[in-house]
């Protein structure tokens, strides 16, 4: 029965089918039955398998589905192949339950679009492509579904293709996304080159059996996947397409940094934990990126006004604090971080929707202000979600970024200083967007309006995950942990006193600036006022956006036209064409030779003649 | 003798000279009918060539001198020439192609060829027969016959249904081709010469020399390097590329869809059947140097591609970097590489032959191909816009879709060679994605600025039914692409066995401890 996995992407792909060629024919209604349906029906079949996979004992959890032979040439052979284990289990549950959530969204978001049945093909693709880069049973299975990925995400970012701005974000996304593809292209290369097979089961038996802890190619591997990782999972250098993501529409920003997409690349690492565990230094590698990223988006994060770009560089952040977590090893708490992040992250996009759509596609917190009346199911859902990234207890933030910061504080205290700080930060920085969307006056003349229902209800049911995920994984008891073969967090009661102190610091000051005296229309942000040049600096992303354009992106350019110029017209080119001219120069002056005057030819042979004569004569 | 195949390969010349004795001036009552003629003559002889795949017996191939649907009778007895014909797991592949590309290509043409339609006609149709001639000759004359007379048909194309500079582009093509052609023919007769020296037989027969000739290693460099000459100017290989440009740029969009979709593949053919087949010890050699050149065609390509305002040129250029990787893959020495260079040509024959039709579609309603005058195109053309995406992504190796699996067992076949080769041609993967998705948008995103492409249809039914073939192949062929692979692998290895002997077919694994 395990087989049926196949229909979890199946489903998703039916509705891709059936809008993409009859879409438009069957209109608004249909399209949003079949494509919230297929996923939803995905959903079920997916919670089926993974109860039944609940009931069995533990060391037969793994059952791989194999459709054909995908590649086959010699003793290179590539299945076209699924494994269900706990870990695609989690991941399919959220990919599937988040998602479907996120697709019912959708129905009222998008409501009166000219493209809708488009819409709706994109997003069942996203979600088939993302179900299956995680249910791949072999890397290259994963490689297809982590490309079509970035596909997908190329297509909606870029859904408002008109927009200049949305097309660019969309190459930028798959260019960059690219990159990292580049290294972990040449990691699943090694690993064939090294093992003999990219069938994960194969490759990690042999992995601990032949290589030793620290084992060269054991960390070259690794850094390679981890580049791929970078990209995916918006990570240094690599975390600079995400921000600009957010130029599609919410839920698609929803689904991106929710429930598909940007966990891939933590997915992947914990997926291929036993190669990570034998290189210990790629872990430090791993961890370090992970922490400094957390920080700098966050400190990025404090001074955006976009109200969806606080959330794009929360994401990147929160990815940090995952990757992190996998760097130390810790795959369990970064797997568990991932299912809490996807439910106040998906609602706290999906409630950024609510607020753009409540506001006439208004994004600019400035603009905003005391929505909390008249959006009331927006303003608590948020709230709960907020108070989840921020990490206040009970919710489940706290105990998912808790028990990352207590693998830190016991392992690495550099790291955890890092992700301390940025802990603060994140209190703050959606301390601060909480308070300008939906305290104090409204700051311009738009009448906001509730949304419909079609969209408040997924927010309440995701507000409720968001509550309660992190009861899931207890520290002391880590059911979550448990399932995945993992360890529990243990309980630091030190640490945990420590960040919740630290969080409701954050969210005071962000009430100290924001909430004690609100914000006034056109009046300067206070903190800009307090930080002045810091304050820009952070408010421009570091300028990184524009060392990018400087040191690459224009000397890439440069380097083009000079190659197409220069080079192949001039140089290449050039050497042809001139050989040819100097064929033609030398036959023009052969040609000379033949003037048709019979005197000239009589002078030319009896000066021959002469000539022989004069050299037999001297010989 | 076997008639399918010797049916398959002069099907269309028996076209051509069909037309040649039709009415120059089409009847009023029906007067597409040269066109429908032509049309019938390349789809019966796609039809007729399915059977080869469906009866090929998968062997060892050419590198065991075993091959099907042979027909070998004496022609020229004096000098041993025979009409030796047949195929194996490396050829049929792109028989395949051909007859495919064919009748596609015409449909390309349908309306945009105007003048001499009956002289295009029956020169699109000796180049059929010319291209599979090359294909399936087993004989050095015969082999060399075709391959010359694939040349005449081209250059005509080019220099009369050209664009503007189409006189220089045809003259460039030929000079170019001569060149190498020539070398190539003194290299044959070397051989035969050679051959009758060792034996006091005359043969052009290629198992027969494949079998008996002894060469020492400096002949061997020698004549490998003037059949290379030939191979690499026609793939083309870096930096000898520079005829394909202008030839793509001036071509009307049948011959560019025919010089991209199959002409180029007679160069990465050519390398395996005569340059690792009959000189495997030079091949060994120089598979190091010839390596690099690709590497660098890979990316050098992929560059200037990026840099291009013309579509057609970009597109050209995409076509350099794309090639490149077929000769590192035939250069790897290894099944996989090899494998990979033969399923490539047939994904690249695919995908930019589809491009060049897609590009063609444009021209003919906008009449120019500068980028910079498109874009919002995706608003007036969604039905064109949907089909360009999909080639994209196949051309930019996207898995899933046809491109990845050459692509990628190129680049696996290479790293097992040596990983620095790879680490290099990877770079040229992400670089198709950046110039071919700058492309894609300058054509379809933005708002539409230039009222011309406001008014511009979208595509008619047989623009989407020339196009859906294509498509479907492309799905197919990326999703089970043992399709082809059953049929390649076994002659690959068998050829790489040879090249490398002594060698185990299976490759070793040098990182493990």
């Amino acid at each position: 029965m395990f087989d049926l996995v196949v229909l979890v992407i199946l489903l998703p792909l039916l509705g891709v089918i059936v809008n993409a060629f009859f879409g438009r024919r069957l209109g608004e209604r249909w399209v949003s039955y079949i494509g919230p349906g297929a996923v939803g029906l995905s959903f079920l079949v997916a919670l089926i398998l993974v109860l039944s996979l609940a009931g069995l004992p533990v060391d037969q959890r793994h059952h791989e589905t194999i459709l054909w032979t995908w590649i086959p040439i010699g003793n290179f052979q590539v299945d076209l192949g699924f494994l269900l284990d706990p870990l695609s289990a989690v991941m399919i549950l959220i990919i599937t339950g988040v998602g479907f959530l996120i697709h019912i969204y959708s129905v009222g978001y998008m409501h009166g679009d000219p493209r809708f049945a488009r819409y709706f093909t994109y997003l069942n693709l996203f979600v088939a492509s993302m179900l299956t880069l995680v249910l791949g049973n072999n890397f290259l299975v994963l490689f297809m579904g982590w490309e079509l990925v970035g596909l997908c995400s190329y297509l909606l970012i870029g859904f408002w293709f008109e927009r200049v701005s949305a097309s660019d974000a969309a190459v930028k996304a798959f260019v960059v996304n690219r990159i990292g593809d580049f290294g972990f292209i040449l990691g699943v290369m090694l690993i064939w080159t090294t093992f003999g097979t990219l069938h994960f089961t194969e490759v990690f038996e042999a992995a601990e059996k032949s290589l030793q802890s620290g084992a060269p190619v054991a960390i070259a591997i690794t850094l390679l996947l981890l580049i791929g990782a970078t990209g995916k999972s918006a990570q240094i250098p690599l975390y600079v397409w995400l921000p600009d993501a957010m130029a599609g529409p919410t839920p698609v920003s929803a689904l991106i940094h929710a429930a598909t997409m940007v966990t891939a690349g933590v997915y992947m690492m914990a997926r291929s934990h036993v190669l990570f565990e034998l290189a210990p230094f790629t872990g430090q590698v791993v961890a370090w990126i992970g922490a400094a990223t957390a920080l700098l988006a966050a400190s990025i994060g404090v001074a955006q006004y976009d109200i969806k770009k606080v959330l794009a560089y929360s994401t990147v952040s929160q990815l940090g604090f995952m990757v992190a977590a996998a760097g130390m090893g810790a795959f369990g708490a970064a797997m568990f971080h991932l299912t809490t992040h996807a439910f106040f992250k998906g609602l706290l996009f999906l409630g950024a929707g609510s607020v753009i759509h409540g506001v006439h596609d208004e994004q600019d917190m400035r603009k905003m202000g005391g929505l909390r009346s008249s959006m009331p199911t927006t303003f608590w859902t948020f709230v709960v979600a907020a108070l989840a990234l921020a990490g206040i207890p009970p919710l489940s933030g706290f105990f998912s970024k808790d028990e990352i910061l207590a693998t830190a504080s016991s392992q690495n205290i550099g790291i955890y200083l890092l992700l301390t700080i940025a802990a603060f930060l994140t209190a703050f920085y959606i301390g601060r967007q909480v308070l300008m969307v939906f305290f104090g006056q409204a700051r311009s003349d738009v009448h906001a309006h509730e949304s419909p229902r079609v969209m408040t209800i997924p927010l309440i049911v995701l507000a409720v995950f968001a509550a309660i995920a992190g009861f899931f994984n207890l520290p002391g008891v880590g059911s979550f942990s448990g399932w995945l073969g993992e360890q529990a967090g243990e309980l630091n009661l030190a640490v945990a006193a420590i960040s919740t102190l630290l969080a409701l610091a954050g969210l005071g000051l962000a009430w100290l600036l924001y909430g004690r005296s609100p914000v006034q229309q056109d009046q300067r942000d206070p903190l800009a006022v307090r930080l002045g040049p810091v304050f820009t600096l952070l408010e421009r992303k570091w300028y990184v956006d524009e060392i990018v354009d400087l040191t690459i992106a224009r000397p890439f350019k440069a380097l083009c036209s000079f190659l197409a110029g220069e080079m192949d017209l001039g140089i290449v080119d050039g050497f042809v064409n001139g050989v040819a001219w100097l064929v033609s120069l030398f036959s023009r002056w052969l040609r000379t030779i033949q003037t048709g005057f019979v005197r000239s030819y009589a002078l030319a042979m009896l000066l021959g003649a002469v000539l022989l004569i004069v050299y037999v004569a001297t010989r | 003798m076997n008639m399918t195949l010797l049916a398959v390969t002069f099907l269309p010349l028996v076209g051509a000279l069909v037309l040649l004795l039709m009415d120059n001036q089409p009847s009023r009552r029906n007067p597409a009918v040269l066109r429908w003629t032509a049309l019938g003559f390349s789809v019966f002889t796609f039809l007729l060539s399915l059977p080869l795949l469906l009866t090929f017996q998968t062997g060892a191939g050419f590198g065991s001198g075993d091959m099907s649907f042979v027909t070998d009778v004496l022609w020229i007895i004096p000098w041993g020439i025979h009409f030796h014909i047949g195929v194996d797991g490396i050829s049929l592949p792109l028989i395949l192609l051909t007859t495919f590309l064919t009748p596609l290509a015409l449909l390309s043409g349908w309306t945009s060829i105007e003048k001499r339609q009956k002289e295009f006609l029956i020169l699109m149709l000796l180049l059929e027969t010319g291209m599979l001639g090359v294909f399936v000759a087993l004989d050095l004359f015969l082999f060399y016959l075709f391959w010359e007379f694939t040349l005449i048909p081209m250059i005509l194309l080019i220099g009369i249904w050209g664009s503007d500079r189409r006189v220089y582009a045809a003259i460039k093509f030929f000079l170019y081709t001569a060149v190498g052609s020539l070398l190539m023919l003194i290299a044959i007769l070397a051989l035969v010469v050679i051959h009758a020296n060792q034996t006091g037989q005359y043969t052009f027969d290629l198992l027969a020399l494949k079998a008996g000739l002894k060469l020492d290693p400096a002949a061997q460099i020698w004549l490998f390097l003037a059949f290379f000459l030939a191979f690499a100017i026609k793939v083309p290989l870096w930096p000898l590329h520079t005829w394909l440009p202008d030839a793509h740029t001036e071509a009307p969009t049948p011959g560019s869809v025919i010089l991209a979709g199959v002409l180029l593949k007679l160069g990465g053919y050519g390398m395996l059947r005569y340059n690792l087949g009959l000189f495997p010890d030079a091949a060994r050699t120089l598979a190091p140097a010839i390596a690099i050149l690709a590497i660098i065609g890979i990316i050098y390509g992929a560059l200037v591609s990026f840099a291009q305002k013309d579509l057609k040129r970009l597109v050209a250029y995409s076509s350099v970097s794309h090639m490149g990787f077929v000769v590192l893959g035939i250069f790897s020495l290894n099944p996989l590489g090899i494998s990979g260079a033969v399923l490539q040509m047939v994904n690249h024959g695919l995908s930019t032959g589809a491009l060049f039709m897609l590009v063609g579609v444009i021209y003919e309603r906008r009449h120019t191909r500068l980028l910079s005058e498109f874009g919002g195109l995706g608003i007036s053309m969604p039905i064109y816009a949907a089909l360009m995406l999909i080639i994209t992504l196949s051309s930019l190796a996207v898995p899933g879709l046809n491109g990845f699996i050459g692509e990628f067992a190129i680049l696996q076949g290479a790293f097992a060679t040596n990983w620095i080769y790879a680490a290099f041609a990877t770079v040229g993967m992400i670089l198709a994605a950046v110039y071919l998705l700058w492309m894609y948008q300058q054509i379809f995103t933005g708002e539409i600025k230039n009222p011309a492409n406001a008014a511009v249809r979208d595509l008619n039914r047989r623009e989407i039914w020339s196009l859906v073939p294509i498509v479907i192949m492309v799905f197919v062929l990326g999703l089970y692409p043992a399709l082809f692979l059953n049929i390649i692998v076994p002659a690959a290895q068998s050829l790489a066995s040879q090249v490398i002997q002594h060698a185990a077919l299976t490759l070793q694994f040098p990182f493990l401890p």
